[in-house]
Order: structure tokens, then sequence, then C-alpha cells
């Protein structure tokens, strides 16, 4: 048996491929898979960006993804979900996070990925310091994030 | 005693990651051990004037009025930026 829900924080890479069989081995109920994976962009706010450090909260990173996940349970009819956070050193085009969610319908999970990944963004602890051409910067949080989040409230 | 932890750009700031402090009378509650933080030096006081600064209570995110005790596990950090 597979567990409904998985969260992982972890240094090394996933793959794709070996997340959506586990989301659906043994799981002929939901006919929806819907993922999302995040990567290192090569640019950020105009800056050449040559990688990134990602540190996290140990404890309360997992905590917060649970709480999350419940909520997106509570709100919808969903199956499996699959979260991934990648922490520590990442180069350009490195993928950073997964998220997969299953229904029986796409609708349900198209809305509770895209509601898992607005939250990860707000409350889940995790920081990202960039390496740029001008030096090491700790991200700034953007209010576009916050107000993308709110839209579910 | 209360521990109380720092993390990303605010750690690196007080140059801190971790520390004690002794629950008293008037440390009581999260904003309450904030101005006990303050009091440590110029940059404890500017950093922890930040209204932008988030706290967290036993891996909880909580409000300034949240109230704390012995034991427990005080955190605080800049906005989040993952994913």
């Amino acid at each position: 048996m597979t567990n409904a829900v998985s969260i992982s924080i972890q240094t090394q890479d996933f793959n794709l491929s070996d997340e959506v069989a586990l989301l659906e081995q043994d799981n002929n109920i939901d006919g929806a898979v819907v993922t999302f994976t995040g990567r290192v962009r090569n640019k950020n706010e105009g800056l050449k960006v040559s990688g990134l450090y990602l540190e996290h909260y140990p404890g309360m990173t997992e905590k917060s993804l649970e709480k999350i996940i419940n909520t997106a349970q509570q709100r919808w009819d969903i199956g499996r979900v699959t979260v991934i956070h990648r922490i520590g050193q990442l180069s350009i085009g490195e993928q950073i996070v997964f998220v997969g969610v299953t229904s029986m319908h796409r609708k349900d999970a198209f809305a509770a990925a895209e509601f898992i990944m607005d939250y990860l963004k707000v409350q889940a602890p995790f920081w990202k310091k960039e390496l740029t051409e001008q030096g090491e910067k700790w991200l700034d949080a953007k209010s576009t994030d916050t107000n993308k989040a709110q839209q579910w409230d | 005693m209360i521990k109380v932890v720092f993390f990303a750009a605010l750690r690196e700031q007080l140059d801190c990651s971790q520390m004690e402090v002794t629950p008293n009378s008037t440390i009581t509650t999260v904003g309450a051990l904030k101005a006990h933080l303050a009091e440590q030096g110029e940059t404890w006081q500017s950093l922890f004037a930040n209204s932008a600064l988030l706290s967290a209570v036993n891996h909880d995110m909580v409000a300034n009025d949240h109230p704390i005790k012995s034991g427990d596990e005080v955190a605080f950090f800049p906005p989040v930026t993952g994913g």
C-alpha cells in the first residue's frame, strides 16, 4: 500500500516519472493526476542568477506542509498527495519543488495542487539565498505571492 | 528555559542561530519576548522592530499575543521564500 500523503524535504534530486508512478500505483480509483515542478531560473529581478541555496526550519517545515495538505483534503475530494522540496545548494535548471495530487476528476486535482503550491510559498519555512553576479542575496518575499494565497480565503 | 531560534537573513544579521531565555513575569508572550530581545543591542533593536518578522511557537506560526512558557521553542524569521 502507498500512503495517501507523502512529504519529503531532501537535498537529492527527484524523478518526475517515479513520483507519478507512485501516485498511480494500485490506485485505479483516481482518473486525474496533476503535477507541478518548480525549477531554478537563470534570472530574477533583472539579475543573472548562477544558483541558489535553500534553508529551512526542520520540524516546522514538515508540520506546516501537513497542515496545508490537510486543509486541501478538507476542501476538495482528492486522493493522494506528494510534496517534495529540496534544500541546500542548487544550480540553474535544477528541480526545487514537486507537488502531485490525484483525484477522481481533474477539477479537484488542479485546484488542490495550485492551493498547496500557493500556501507552500507563503507558509512553509523555506528561504532562498541567490548567488548573483552581484554576490549573495537573500530573496525578499513577494506581495504577489501573498495576494495569490489570499485568493483562496 | 525558552529555546529561541533564528533563521535565514535574520540569523546572519544577528550572528546568532539560537539562545535560551529564562521566562519571567514580563516575558509571557511572543511580543514581550521580542521586546526583551530588542534590548540586546542596536542591531537587535532595529531587526525586532520590523513588523514583517514572522514568529512560530513549537512549529506553529503565531501572532505577537501568543503566550509562551518554559519548554517552548520560539522561532523568529523573515517572510518565507520557498517553492
